[in-house]
């Protein structure tokens, strides 16, 4: 462990955003809704450790409820992404160039050709801007990159034979991907989990600061980056406070998953050793 | 001309080489055999200077009495290409894919500054005319995917002496190739150095290999020369105990029992598989490639059937349908009297019936299972049975291996631990069949010869059948007693195995038999 820098880097500044979006759903320390002009920019210190914008909220309060919509929406993401495009990639795999697998790829083209942000602004654009349908938008997305590294990985695992020796013992091909292909290619799978994990965190960042994220008064980096923009000569704090914060998460993320790869990689591994 | 005295290796503090010496002198051909992981490539990799990270050595190495350990890596790479030259076992992975082999060979000439593109360009069509693949034929622009193993091989020759080196040091070079292949490989080799006047060292684990071939012979066992001098002598005298056992186990001739009477277990009637080739401008189709092309034979119960041929003959496409894997597109394939088909269409019970043990033991196993999971495999057709644990030692039991083994992962076995392994779980369900494609190819020959007791034991203990498919003929010989020569997708002779290797009839088993090189029993 102690020769993984990459790993330990990425898991402590993941940890510690994680740990604070956790720890804002039960102490803050001040109410990200109360408005109290009097307040109003304070520079940071004393009862305000990051000082307050110019609502007069504190920065760290909303920086920490904040980093709750930006990883809630990021996960579900993902989730919907792997929920969906990890069987469509096993699927394609084991048809190996039958109909079946034609379908999923040049849909999985058609996706790849729009682009990403535009399709989710249109998305939200028609559905009306909330967090549910930022993340719905961003899921969608994530569908295909699971679908091809799935398949990639799993094709060039149908050519082993010990899914032969699976085949002969009467095992149809859903249970072989379940049991034999995926817990081979899970590595990969968590590794691109984690840099989808970050662009989705990007992503959600970029669709409520054109405010077709999560609506006020919840807290988001995006739209918090968004209502600096004004005042970016005033106090420049306002706008480098959730800039920082979404830096650190996503390079947080993407040490992990570079770690992460190191780690679970078993030639990697006895290269280390 | 190269020198070694007293060479020794340790990798990350652990032993490798010992005390190793060799001598090779111009137009002398040195084989060096053992078993994997005797040190052999390791001696090759040390001469080069192509050692991994970790590695400590130790003596005299010294070329034209030049020592080699003393010169820097710089230096060292000077003299790699130009006086040292390397051919390895997997040609398609020593050449660069998206390369045409002409630039590749031109490149060796062009980066050691002995020539200028256009003298390489014409330098290296030469050189690939001299081993074998005349412009007119192969065209110095095609790519190595357009090429045959064998030819990708003269290519990498090619490139090893470019440069004319002194020392040709070839390891394993035709392992991965057929026996006529591997017999055309070995003619040019010796031309070579006939001609050039360089230094050969010939790494292989095959003696019969070196017999026909080198001038001496080193045996090499656990990173120490057991014993050395004249190949004649060495492999005549085989003084030292290990030599003998190596001789021993590659002409090892397990005891078979007799088939039983019956009618025949499988049959295979006019068995007909075509792939669609490929496209010839944008909507003509060559006609389809015929892999197996009306092919009928039956096996007996109790009986070992060999079915030999190159690689491409259609003999693993074959396997594949007998298995139920794959369709056939005519004709029909009958096990114990029901008719083979593929896919889900195949019921449990009869799929029960048979099994397979595959080549590769490094791929044939889920590497995330424990030992009693991959084995028990099989149990999936027909429910698992309440006394599976039972059933699990006693497979492993019967394929000599401890019924301790079967917590431990897969990566803890060796190669022909691997492959009893895989035998167990063929075992498992007790079948009447069992294909053996290929399955002792991958093994050094002492294992390979425990391998085939232990499957002439099963065969006798469980009255098993099996289709032994092989390009070695070798191990055919020694544990079939029919076999089968396939070529181009037909059968083109079959009869007693005796008395095919001894007397072939058609010209194609003709051409296999002499290009097998074979050890000389010592009168």
């Amino acid at each position: 462990m102690s020769a993984r820098p990459t790993l330990i880097a990425g898991g402590v500044l993941s940890g510690t955003v994680l740990a604070l979006a956790a720890l804002s759903l039960v102490w803050v320390p001040h109410d990200v809704t109360a408005l109290n002009i009097a307040e109003r920019l304070r520079p940071p210190g004393g009862a305000y450790l990051l000082g307050t914008d110019q609502l007069g909220r504190d920065m760290l309060s909303m920086l920490m409820v904040g980093a709750r919509s930006s990883i809630a929406v990021a996960l579900v993401a993902v989730g919907i992404g792997m929920g969906a495009g990890v069987p469509l990639g096993l699927m394609a795999a084991a048809a190996r160039g039958g109909w079946l697998d034609e379908i999923v790829m040049r849909m999985n083209d058609l996706i790849f050709a729009f682009p990403a942000l535009v399709i989710a602004i249109l998305i939200t654009a028609i559905l009306g801007p909330s967090a549910l349908n930022a993340i719905l938008a961003i899921g969608i997305f994530n569908i295909p990159v699971f679908a091809r590294v799935t398949r990639g990985a799993a094709l060039s695992l149908w050519t082993l034979d010990y899914i032969r020796a699976a085949e002969l013992a009467g095992k149809g091909r859903a249970r072989i991907s379940a049991e034999h292909v995926l817990p081979n290619i899970a590595n990969l799978l968590i590794v691109q989990a984690t840099i989808q994990f970050s662009l989705g965190i990007l992503a959600e960042a970029g669709l409520s600061y054109v405010g077709l994220g999560a609506q006020p008064p919840t807290p988001s980096w995006g739209r918090m980056l968004a209502e600096a923009q004004t005042m970016i000569y005033t106090a420049p704090r306002l706008a480098i406070l959730p800039g920082l914060a979404i830096v650190l998460t996503v390079l947080g993320l993407n040490l992990l998953g570079d770690g992460l790869r190191d780690a679970l990689d078993p030639r990697l591994r006895r290269a280390a050793r | 001309m190269i020198l070694l005295r007293d060479l020794g290796l340790s990798l990350h503090g652990r032993a490798v080489l010992n005390g190793v010496s060799l001598e090779i002198g111009r137009g002398e051909i040195l084989g060096l055999a053992g078993e994997s992981g005797s040190g052999k490539s390791m001696t090759a990799l040390a001469i080069m200077g192509l050692l991994p990270e970790g590695a400590e050595l130790r003596g005299h190495l010294r070329l034209n009495g030049l020592d080699l350990l003393s010169l820097s890596d710089r230096q060292m790479c000077a003299i790699r290409g130009r006086d040292l030259g390397m051919i390895f076992q997997e040609p398609m992975t020593a050449l660069n894919p998206v390369q045409r082999i002409g630039d590749q060979v031109a490149e060796t000439l062009i980066v050691h500054g002995e020539a200028t593109r256009a003298e390489a360009r014409r330098a290296a069509a030469r050189l690939l005319h001299r081993v074998g693949l005349p412009p007119e034929r192969f065209p110095p622009t095609r790519y190595p995917h357009e090429l045959s193993g064998g030819q990708r091989q003269r290519v990498c020759i090619a490139m090893a002496i470019a440069l004319r080196p002194q020392l040709l040091i070839a390891d394993e070079p035709t392992t991965a190739l057929d026996v006529t292949t591997q017999a055309r490989i070995l003619d040019l080799l010796k031309g070579l150095v006939a001609e050039t006047g360089m230094g050969l060292l010939l790494i292989t684990h095959d003696l019969a290999v070196i017999s026909g071939l080198a001038d001496r012979l080193a045996v090499m066992r656990r990173g120490e020369i057991v014993e050395e001098g004249p190949a004649a002598a060495v492999l005549a005298a085989r003084k030292h105990p290990y030599t003998r056992a190596l001789v021993a186990a590659s002409a090892h001739r397990p005891a078979t029992p007799p088939p039983l009477p019956g009618p025949p277990l499988l049959e295979v009637r006019e068995a007909r598989r075509s792939y669609p080739a490929a496209h010839s401008g944008l909507f003509r189709r060559l006609p389809p490639h015929r892999a197996v092309d009306g092919v009928s034979f039956g096996i007996a119960r109790g009986e070992s059937l060999g079915l030999v041929g190159e690689s491409g003959c259609g003999k693993s496409t074959l396997a594949r349908a007998v298995l139920g894997l794959d369709p056939l597109q005519g004709g029909e394939i009958r096990l114990d009297g029901d008719v083979v088909r593929a896919g889900a269409a195949m019921p449990a019970r009869l799929r029960r019936k048979m099994n397979a043990v595959f080549q590769d033991p490094y791929g044939s196993f889920n590497p995330r299972h424990r030992v009693a999971r991959l084995i028990a495999e099989p149990f999936h057709l027909d429910g698992r049975p309440s006394d599976a644990a039972d059933r699990i030692d006693a497979a492993l039991e019967a394929v000599g291996l401890d019924p301790k083994d079967r917590d431990r992962f897969i990566h803890e076995f060796s190669g022909g631990q691997r492959q009893r392994i895989a035998i167990a779980r063929a075992l498992i369900a007790r079948p009447d069949l069992i294909v053996l494609d290929e399955a002792v190819s991958a093994l050094d020959v002492r294992v390979r010869a425990q391998i085939l007791d232990l499957l002439a034991d099963l065969r006798a203990r469980f009255g098993l059948s099996y289709l032994f498919i092989s390009h070695d003929l070798s191990v055919v010989r020694s544990s079939t007693e029919r076999v089968l020569v396939m070529q181009a997708g037909r059968i083109v002779e079959e009869g007693a195995t005796e008395k095919v290797l001894h007397n072939p009839a058609h010209a194609y088993t003709k051409a296999l038999l002499s290009a097998a090189p074979k050890l000389k029993e010592p009168d």
